[in-house]
């Protein structure tokens, strides 16, 4: 569990993260969503005492992370930029980590065969590729077998297969109880893997919620019908209090869910020759909550155009 | 579920004996320990040596009765020794800023002042260790060239030799300790060994500028001159004592290392 409160922190005139309330809670996986510079990984280093915050605080399992004195087997941390020394081993880079915290051998051994960085881990780290870089930051989120997970951009540099292998271990580690947070940029991987999803601009919250309550509320979300009454259908569904809107030639509802229009329709006599739920994307969800505070935002074509 | 939380966050003494371990784990598993280490024991031994063989053929018996202090020729490595020595005292937390290790040994511990006390206790250790037993083979090498009979030939016994030696080999240690303390301080590996390497070789040459009533009253307190105070064998009016200057030189370690106490909780990793 990682419980955030008026979370603030400042660089110089720059407010990173601006009152920044959320829950993390147990036994989901949860994503983390952002624009560039949105405060994902300034928050993410706030939650494990790397920056101070300004105001507010964050604790892990109820307590702030810098007091715990074995902090591996609280809460393990892929952060997004690289976290090791490229002259020690791979083995080696655990085996320093693992000792602070009490950590023996057999276990390095253990995480190491989990990422599959067994036949690498004797090698250099830094002549490995990104996505080794990430499987060894995953190896030692993972030392510890902690309660909490926090990852940034862990698919990052990851190939296909890599993807995938990462989402049944996130899915299975949520499964088994644990708190994991994780930051991504790609939408479809967070509609795949997340179960719930935090979204914040500028530093500040902007939705929290579960991934189908967050879809289901979107704009883009409607009920698609098609009919050879149309005329009568929405004239009937606008008395209902639902809103019809013209979709080349079928009707776009909200406010009204497809067992409701499907009930009016039968009893009004009226024949549907379509009757289809529309959901919104979570790329299309995330575009509209995030619109207003990207502030990396690229211009549109056509004033690139003039 | 708290209990076990209480467990966690109260102060057990095995704490310092892990990170200990780990830090120690650190310090062996990367090559520039290894490198800087070698560096450190070629230039004491081979020059040391290299004297011991040159200087009887080169200058006349007076010469060599006339030299002042033989002592400080065996050890005329220090001048590459402890540049050697000064930068793996850098490297050994600045390496963890440039690389990015720091985030993943801060999030192991967090507890930021215990980290850098475990990295100075290796560090001391290894840095005493490596120090001493290079002055010393150093100091044997350069006598086991000279030819018997050499007016340079001195014995441990002899006043001074032995504290000059040993006041060498822990110079080298507490410069890495200074290196450490800076490293800290600065966060980069060029930032940290420029400033170390500055604050010894400068002030000496600034001092050469001033008047000399400066350089007899503020000379010996500066870093190079309080070190050469205990590793010089002949007293001189313009040296501290030489564990005087021992202790200025510590002085200068420790408030370096304090500075990197003082700002690592204090700074964002």
């Amino acid at each position: 569990m990682i419980e955030a409160s008026g979370l603030t922190k400042r660089y110089g005139s720059t407010v990173a993260v601006d009152g920044l309330s959320f829950t993390v809670p147990p036994g989901q996986v949860t994503g983390f969503l952002g624009p560039n510079g949105a405060g994902k990984s300034t928050t993410m280093r706030l939650i494990l005492g790397l920056d101070s915050a300004d105001a507010g605080a964050v604790t892990v399992n109820g307590r702030p992370y810098r007091q715990y004195q074995r902090p591996l087997f609280q809460a393990g941390a892929l952060l997004e930029a690289r976290s090791f020394h490229g002259g020690r081993s791979a083995y080696h880079h655990l085996l320093c980590l693992a000792a602070a915290n009490g950590i023996g051998r057999n276990r390095v051994a253990e995480v190491l065969d989990l990422v599959g960085l067994d036949g690498a881990a004797r090698r250099r780290a830094g002549g490995f590729s990104l996505g080794m870089g990430q499987r060894l930051g995953l190896a030692a989120a993972l030392l510890g077998d902690p309660p909490v997970l926090i990852l940034d951009e862990p698919v990052n540099g990851l190939d296909p297969e890599g993807v995938a292998w990462i989402r049944t271990l996130l899915r299975s580690l949520a499964a088994e109880g644990r708190t994991v947070l994780i930051s991504s940029h790609l939408m479809s991987e967070m509609e795949n893997t997340a179960d719930r999803l935090i979204i914040i601009g500028r530093g500040r919250l902007i939705a929290q919620a579960g991934m189908s309550e967050l879809l289901a509320a979107g704009s883009g979300s409607y009920v698609k019908v098609r009919s050879p009454q149309a005329g009568q259908l929405a004239a009937l569904l606008q008395a209902s209090g639902a809103t019809v809107s013209r979709h080349d030639d079928a009707l776009a509802v909200t406010g009204a869910d497809a067992g409701t229009i499907g009930e009016l329709a039968r009893t009004s006599g009226i024949a549907l020759t379509e009757l289809a739920v529309q959901q919104a994307s979570l790329e299309d969800r995330y575009m509209e909550l995030t619109r207003d505070t990207a502030d990396y935002r690229s211009a549109a074509p056509v004033a690139a155009r003039k | 579920m708290r209990p076990a939380v209480d467990a966690a966050t109260t102060s057990r003494p095995e704490h310092a004996l892990e990170v200990l371990t780990a830090e120690w784990h650190k310090l062996r598993t990367v090559r520039s320990t290894w490198w800087t280490l070698a560096a450190v024991a070629v230039s004491n031994v081979v020059a040391g040596a290299a004297l011991g063989i040159v200087l009887p053929k080169t200058l006349s018996a007076s010469q060599q009765a006339s030299h002042r202090d033989p002592v400080q020729l065996s050890l005329i490595g220090l001048h590459l020794s402890q540049i050697a020595i000064g930068v793996l005292g850098v490297l050994i937390i600045t390496s963890e800023y440039t690389s990015g290790m720091i985030r993943a040994s801060l999030a192991a511990v967090p507890q930021r002042r215990l980290v850098l006390a475990g990295k100075a206790a290796v560090l001391a250790v290894a840095a005493v260790l490596a120090g001493l037993a290079t002055c010393y083979a150093a100091w044997f090498a350069f006598g086991v060239f000279l030819p018997a009979g050499s007016p340079m030939r001195m014995s441990l016994s002899d006043p001074g030799v032995a504290r000059a030696v040993t006041g060498a080999g822990l110079y080298l240690a507490v410069l890495a300790l200074a290196g450490l303390g800076l490293g800290a301080v600065l966060r980069s590996s060029a930032g940290a060994i420029t400033a170390l390497f500055g604050l010894l070789f400068v002030p000496p040459i600034i001092m050469q500028l001033l008047p000399s009533s400066w350089q007899d009253t503020v000379g010996p307190y500066l870093p190079m001159n309080a070190a050469e105070a205990v590793y010089r064998v002949p007293s001189a009016a313009h040296f501290l004592a030489p564990w005087t200057g021992f202790g200025v030189l510590c002085g200068y370690a420790a408030a370096a290392l304090a500075a990197g106490f003082l700002l690592i909780t204090r700074r964002d990793a």
